[in-house]
This record gives structure tokens, sequence and C-alpha cells, in this order.
């Protein structure tokens, strides 16, 4: 799974430009799947069809964007000034490596702030080694977007860091469940979406698309277990997460049962989550048309939106046998 | 018709109906009754078909309603107490003059606060908010105010139509009257595109309109024509500056609302640069338009915002240059013959 998990978390893909995400999880499935399409916002569709004419359409989806710097500006000297393209928490990005799609290098740093002023992202720029704006300009172009650069190493025994883990780990975790997923009754759609970070607004296009019976959102979570982290309760190694609630969807209670149940049935740890911010794609999903029952599955995992997210394989491995056991 | 003639006419979010019966009648005028349509939120769709069938579904949206001022009550002495419509900017407005209710009927009124005499030091340090102002039409008591200006009269700012300096023009409803002249013009003009105009409204109340018109038209692009803010004037660094006057007209690659499919915002780029026409990036990513419910209604669309900078948005005095006007204009008419 460490391969697989670094396969796709090493992969550009900011949000808005996923593409090259998109392509590399294509590869891996394309003999897996009855189809695979791609609509106006990005979004990845993979169809594997159910033996029951009669059975439901379920749609599993796991976001391939990861949260960025767009570039706004150029000075004279050659920075890069950028906005945010999702949450980005400034505190975490000083004098981070970040990189572009096109490979450009560059180093994120604030200028210095007075004592008493808050450091925010009109202090931030970016350094590529251009010497003026228009050596700058010929490495990268206004609305390039930068990303912390992939960086994923092994931490212990079970645990793994990368950047972009947020939510790579549940495209990794998508691609080994439909990898392995047999005949079912029901029709299964593994959606990877899109620009989850500023709204989950590639899962709104795809839930309209096809129409679900039931939505499973695929997701990191916040922990509880870090010094003075006490919420959500989840911990790392405890086992796959199962939303009860965020911020952004109350999942469906059947969802949430059968999800349990299925856990149960493979023998898997789970544990109930509530998260008090937050949301994921189930959101999008279940206000499309005239509604979708929905759940998420999470993955709990430390620091998210830093350039060091931490999660732990036991967890990513219990997920798995879960939604095998709930497709089947 | 003229851009003074849409910018004198009065239209805040949900009161768009003088704007909408002008845009109407133009639109029946050049393309036929059967091809325009006003739907249940108000917005005017406007089909213009090509010779292609199987030609993408173009959708080329500019929204009619502009921010403004409305009644909420009024108080024993006859002031009226009103909310904003729309992002306004609460130090704007004290004794700004307004016009109370549409047509010939409007009254005359003005934004009234405290006197300057009767402030302490500590209120002088603050900006007056709008619940503390007042809208004084010169009635007498509270009966006289409610029976000619009740509960939901729409006010907006009364600012005379100017043309001043080099190419700029000084109005009230720039944004987006603006591109509601850019899309008139554009009925006239070939396309390769099955092309649908909508004149939306409230979109300065969280682009509502455009929702329903998306959802529609169906459209495989969406081309979204705005007035954008400009801060180009005074002592900003360069790369605060957002878009310049003059310039040209400012193509985005992300808002709030939207971020523009790369492959759309280098198409938008290209055109530009192949016919020549004025253009620049806008360089930050502020405030958000239609292009969002477009982009994301049924199962999504291409989309990218191609605005005319405006100084001094959604105040009572919008500049913008007339050339970017007509750099609008010529992006998009290339656009629709590629």
């Amino acid at each position: 799974m460490f391969e697989l998990i670094k396969k796709i978390a090493d992969v550009y893909g900011a949000t808005g430009r996923e593409s090259a995400v998109a392509d590399t999880i294509e590869a891996l499935l394309k003999d897996k799947v009855d189809s695979i399409t791609r609509d106006a916002m990005g979004n990845l569709i993979c169809e594997k069809r159910g033996t029951d004419p009669g059975g439901k359409r379920i749609m599993l989806s796991a976001h391939m964007d990861h949260i960025g710097f767009i570039v706004a500006a150029v000075e004279k000297e050659g920075f890069l000034r950028v906005a945010p393209v999702g949450g980005i928490r400034v505190a975490y990005s000083h004098t981070r490596h970040v990189c572009f799609a096109n490979g450009v290098q560059g180093v994120i740093v604030q200028e210095p702030v007075a004592d008493n002023e808050k450091p925010v992202m009109k202090h931030m720029f970016i350094d590529i080694g251009a010497a003026d704006a228009e050596e700058a300009l010929s490495m990268v172009q206004l609305g390039d977007i930068a990303v912390y650069a992939p960086d994923c190493f092994r931490l212990g025994e079970y645990r793994v860091a990368a950047p972009a883990m947020d939510d790579r780990i549940a495209c990794a975790l998508l691609i080994s469940v439909m990898q392995q997923l047999g005949e079912t009754k029901d029709t299964v759609y593994a959606v990877f979406s899109t620009q989850e970070e500023v709204g989950c607004r590639g899962a709104k296009t795809a839930a309209y698309g096809i129409n679900p019976d039931v939505g499973i959102a695929l997701d990191v979570t916040g922990n509880g277990d870090t010094p003075k982290t006490k919420l959500p309760s989840v911990k790392l190694g405890d086992g796959a997460a199962v939303k009860i609630m965020d911020n952004g969807s109350i999942s469906s209670p059947e969802v949430v049962s059968a999800l349990l149940a299925a856990g149960e049935k493979a023998g898997v740890k789970t544990q109930r989550e509530v998260l008090p911010y937050g949301g994921t794609d189930a959101m999008a999903m279940q206000t499309t048309r005239s509604g979708v029952r929905v759940g998420t599955v999470s993955i709990p995992c430390r620091y998210v939106h830093s350039a060091c997210e931490v999660i732990d394989l036991r967890d990513v491995d219990a997920a798995e046998k879960l939604l095998l056991a709930y497709l089947q | 018709m003229e851009l003074k003639t849409l910018c004198e006419l009065p239209g805040i979010s949900g009161r768009e109906e003088p704007v909408r019966m002008a845009i109407y009648n133009e639109c029946v005028e050049k393309l036929g009754k059967e091809n325009v349509t006003i739907d249940r939120m108000g917005n005017v769709i406007a089909h213009k078909k090509c010779a292609d069938e199987n030609a993408k579904r173009l959708m080329i949206a500019g929204h009619m309603d502009e921010v403004g001022l409305m009644v909420i009550s009024a108080t024993e002495d006859g002031l009226l107490k009103v909310c904003a419509i729309g992002g306004i900017d609460s130090r704007v407005l004290v004794s700004k003059r307004v016009k109370v209710g549409y047509g010939e009927n409007a009254l005359s009124g003005v934004i009234g606060a405290m006197a300057i005499h009767q402030q302490t030091a500590e209120d002088r340090k603050h900006v007056l908010p709008i619940e503390q102002l007042y809208v004084d039409i010169g009635a007498k008591d509270k009966a006289e105010a409610e029976s000619v200006a009740p509960v939901g009269t729409p006010i907006i700012f009364e600012t005379p139509f100017t043309l001043f300096g080099d190419h700029k023009v000084l109005a009230r409803s720039l944004d987006d009257r603006v591109g509601c002249y850019t899309m008139l013009r554009l009925l006239d003009d070939e396309t390769n595109y099955d092309t649908w105009f909508a004149f939306t409204c409230q979109e300065e109340v969280g682009c509502r309109g455009a929702y329903g018109a998306a959802f529609r038209i169906q459209p495989d692009i969406g081309l979204v024509l705005e007035g954008t803010a400009s801060n180009d004037a005074g002592d900003i660094p360069e790369h605060e500056q957002i878009c310049v006057l003059g310039k040209g007209v400012a193509i985005s690659f992300m808002d709030h609302a939207s971020i523009a499919q790369p492959e759309m915002f280098k198409t938008m780029l290209a055109v530009a640069q192949e016919a020549g026409v004025p253009h620049q990036v806008k360089m930050a990513v502020t405030g958000g338009n239609d292009g969002g419910p477009i982009q994301r209604t049924r199962i999504g669309a291409q989309t990218c915002a191609l605005s005319v900078p405006c100084r001094y948005i959604h105040s009572p005095s919008t500049v913008c240059d007339l050339r970017d006007l007509d750099a609008q204009y010529e992006l998009v008419k290339a656009f629709l013959q590629k």
C-alpha cells in the first residue's frame, strides 16, 4: 500500500489543476472498470456495472485536489505574490519548499511583519530564483498554482507522512478497492473528484451526472490524539472512521448503520466520528437533484493542510476491508 | 442601446424591472420574440442560433442588477431606515443623494447621520454602520413617510452619467451594465456557437438568478461579462492593483466563486492575443460572480470571467475606461467567430 500511496501522493495536482492525477489513476484502473469518463469540471468517473439491472447506483468519491498558492502578481524583483486556493494555513507555510506543474521549484517565505501584526497571505511571497519579473514570467504565468513539494515518507512502523495525504490517501484507497472488487449486484461509480478544497465543487456536477442512490465520500478527518487536541475523538490506528456528522453534512443514519455493519462483517476496527468543523464531498452529493443518502468513511489524519499530513496504514487497511464488505 | 441609457435605468437586486424591460425589448427587436424569454427569477434569456446544429452551447452572462438600498421602516419623525442590498461600504454612504423608488414618482432623498457637531471624539474614530444612518426624504412624520415610501421601496444613488478625462466614464451602475451593454452589442454578431445570452438578476446578493438560467440553458461553455474591482488609483504597490484602467479587458484565472478551467483561461488569452485585443490578467483573487453557478449547474460547464476594470466599485460613483469596454466586446466577438 505504501508504494501506491507514494505514487499517487507525489503527482502534482493543485485544486483546479487535477489532470495529471486523473491520468495516473486512469492508467491504473482502465482494465478494472467498464467505462471511464471526465466531465467539464475534470472529475474522473469510473463505472463498474452491477449484475442486477435493478441494482442500486453507488457513488464513491475521493478528491484528487491539493491546496495550493495561486500566482496573482509578480514583483519587479521577480518574487511571486500569491493567493490561497483552499484552506492554506499561513503559519504552516513559511519557508516551505513548493513546486509548480511544470517542475519549477520555489520557497514560500513570509516577509517581516510588525510585532503586533498577524501574518496573512498578503505577507507571503514565493522565491523561484528569478532575477526580475521578466525572468519570473518566463518560468511561471499568472494563474499557475504552487503546492507543497512531494515528500512522502514512512514514520515509524505504521505511519506515513506526505503533503497531499488529504486526499490522495483516499484516492489510493479507492484505487485499491476497485482493483480488488469482484462482481457486485449494484453498479459502483468510483469518482476521483476535483476542487473539493474550495467547496466540493467537482462532486456536485459528478453527482448530478451519475444520479446515485447512495453516495459515500472517502476523505481524511482531524484527530484527537496529539497534545492539546481532543476533538474529534478519533485516534490514529484505531480503525476506519465512520462519520456521523460534520459542518457540511449529517450522514444518513441508514448509511452509517450499513457501513458500521460492513466493518463488523469484515472484522475490522471502526470509530464513530463527529467532526465539529469541515465538510466532505458527501455534502455536495447529499443535496444534488432530489437528494441522495450519504455517508463518509474517513482516515484519521494529523496536521491536516500542512506539508506533513500523517496517517496510519492500519486505518487504511480497515477502511479498504470495510468498503469491500459494504459493496459485496 | 447607449451605455448612458442602460446605466441610468434603476435596478437594484430583486427590483430589476426597468432594466429587464429595456433589455427584453431590444433583444426582441433584434432576435425576434420567439427567441427571447423572461424566466421565473426575472432573467432575460435570448437565444441566437448558429448554422451548425452540433455547435457547442455557449452561455454569455451579464447581470442587470446593481447594489443599492431598501426601505425597512420609518421613524416617528418621518426618516427612512434602510438596509444595504449587495455589498456596500458603509464609509461611502453618508450625505450622498439618492432616489427613493423608480420612475416619475421617485423621491429625492439624502443619506443622513448625526451632525459632526454632536459626535464625540470616540464617534469620529468609527465608521457609522448603516443601522445608524437614515434616508431623509423631507417627510413630516411616520405616516407620510410610510405612504410615499413603503417598506420594500428600492433606493438607488443619484449620480449623473458623466464622461470625463481620458476616455473615462463615471456612473452609478457600471457593475454590471457594462456587461449588459457588451451583450446587447454582440446580439448583432455572427457566432459559431449555439449562443444563449443570459441577462441575470440578483447577482449582487449571491448569483441567485444565474442558477435557474444555467439550469435552463445547460451550457457547455460559460462566459461571464463583468465589471470588476480595480485598485489602481493612489499609492498602491503594483502587485496589489488587481487590474488597471485602460489596459484592456481583464481575464480571470480564479475568483471566490470559481476557478476557470485552465484550458478555458488559456483559450481566452490566445484569442485575445491573436485578435490583437488589449487585455490583462486580473492579478488577484477577489469577488465572485455568475461563473460559480454556471460552472457547476447540472453536469457542469467550462467558464471564464472577462471584466471591465472599475474603480470605486459598489460605490455611488464608479469609474471605468471606455476602451476597456470596447476590448471586452472585441474579445468575445473574436471568440464567437473562432
